[in-house]
């Protein structure tokens, strides 16, 4: 049972992903171009990496094969971490069927894994972002996840609990309401990375943040959705032989 | 009636037992932390692979997209 799922969980990743990059080629790309333009033309471009001479990977290839690559990848590591989560929160969080736990855990993941660590470190395009504090911007990027993720298992656990005694909807409501106010008080703690240069434009800037953001809901909604219906194929087979009274499997 | 709303309700869903999950937890772990370094942090602020940046390169705009720190 755990196979199947985890292949499911992986296929859907893999569709995710695909899709994510379609979205981020057409939404995102252009802002990625103009922002290396702008690296290019301005003073540091010999720091940054990306200057003529150091083209290992040319620009067709980077934004074709490499960002397929890249988010494909992603969706499919994103998509096997994603079916062991499930497997892990089916049956034990309430009696949901597996599409809507698949929808609700894809939802409450993205908050935690993508948007939370976004409003403290937003994405930066090329060109904004010193290279020499690449180390330090790694380290709190991936702590401040790692912290919002272990809030929001926290959060997910005591939800459970309380809502056995206040009921589903106090006990939801207070789990998120302690998990924002403990990653808020989280990320006002954590040091501020401020990089974007006086000159980049604000315009450029808000384009690509908001296509890195989209492109991430993109590929996290069609992770919930694909393998929630996939899920509910495999479970809802699993299900009529040994649990489910004769008569009722099937009927949904 | 009362009989048949005790029988129409919600069929239990299937728990799959943490014993079955664990083993594959571990393995799909790994590697997907091993795959989300290489597009996430390779040639970035760590370099494994003496490739001079060849990944980082390779996957630069879906590093960026994605929203991670890339140089």
């Amino acid at each position: 049972m755990m196979r199947t799922v985890l292949v499911r969980g992986l296929l859907a990743g893999l569709i995710a992903g695909a899709l994510a990059t379609v979205f981020a080629y057409v939404v995102g790309e252009p802002s990625v171009d103009v922002a290396i333009g702008l690296e290019e033309a301005g003073p540091g471009a010999h720091e940054h990496g990306h200057g003529a001479e150091e083209a290992v990977v040319s620009r067709g290839v980077q934004r074709t094969v490499g960002l397929l690559t890249g988010v494909g990848l992603y969706g499919v590591a994103v998509g096997g971490l994603f079916a062991v989560a499930f497997a892990f929160v089916h049956g034990r969080l309430g009696a949901l069927r597996p599409r809507l736990t698949a929808a609700l855990l894809a939802a409450g993941a993205f908050v935690v894994v993508v948007l939370v660590p976004f409003l403290k470190y937003p994405a930066n395009p090329p060109a904004v972002g010193q290279p020499g504090t690449i180390g330090d911007r790694t380290s709190l990027y991936f702590g401040f996840v790692a912290l919002s993720l272990a809030l929001g298992i926290v959060a997910a656990v005591a939800g459970r609990a309380l809502a056995d005694r206040l009921g589903a909807w106090w006990g939801g409501l207070l789990a998120a309401g302690g998990y924002v106010v403990a990653a808020a008080v989280a990320a006002a703690l954590l040091p501020v990375v401020d990089e974007v240069p006086p000159e980049f434009p604000g315009s450029v800037l808000w384009d690509f943040r908001l296509a890195s953001l989209a492109t991430q809901l993109v590929l996290w909604t069609s992770l919930g959705l694909l393998f929630g219906a996939f899920a509910e194929r495999a479970l809802r087979a699993g299900d009529t032989a040994p649990t489910a009274p004769a008569g009722l499997a099937g009927q949904r | 009636m009362s009989q048949a709303s005790i029988a129409t309700p919600h069929p239990v869903p299937l728990r799959i037992p943490l014993r079955e999950i664990a083993p594959w937890a571990v393995f799909a772990g790994v590697l997907a932390l091993v795959v989300l370094f290489f597009v996430s942090t390779e040639a970035g602020a760590v370099e494994l692979l003496s490739t001079n940046g060849l990944v980082h390169e390779f996957v630069h705009d879906g590093r960026h997209l994605l929203a991670f720190p890339c140089h």
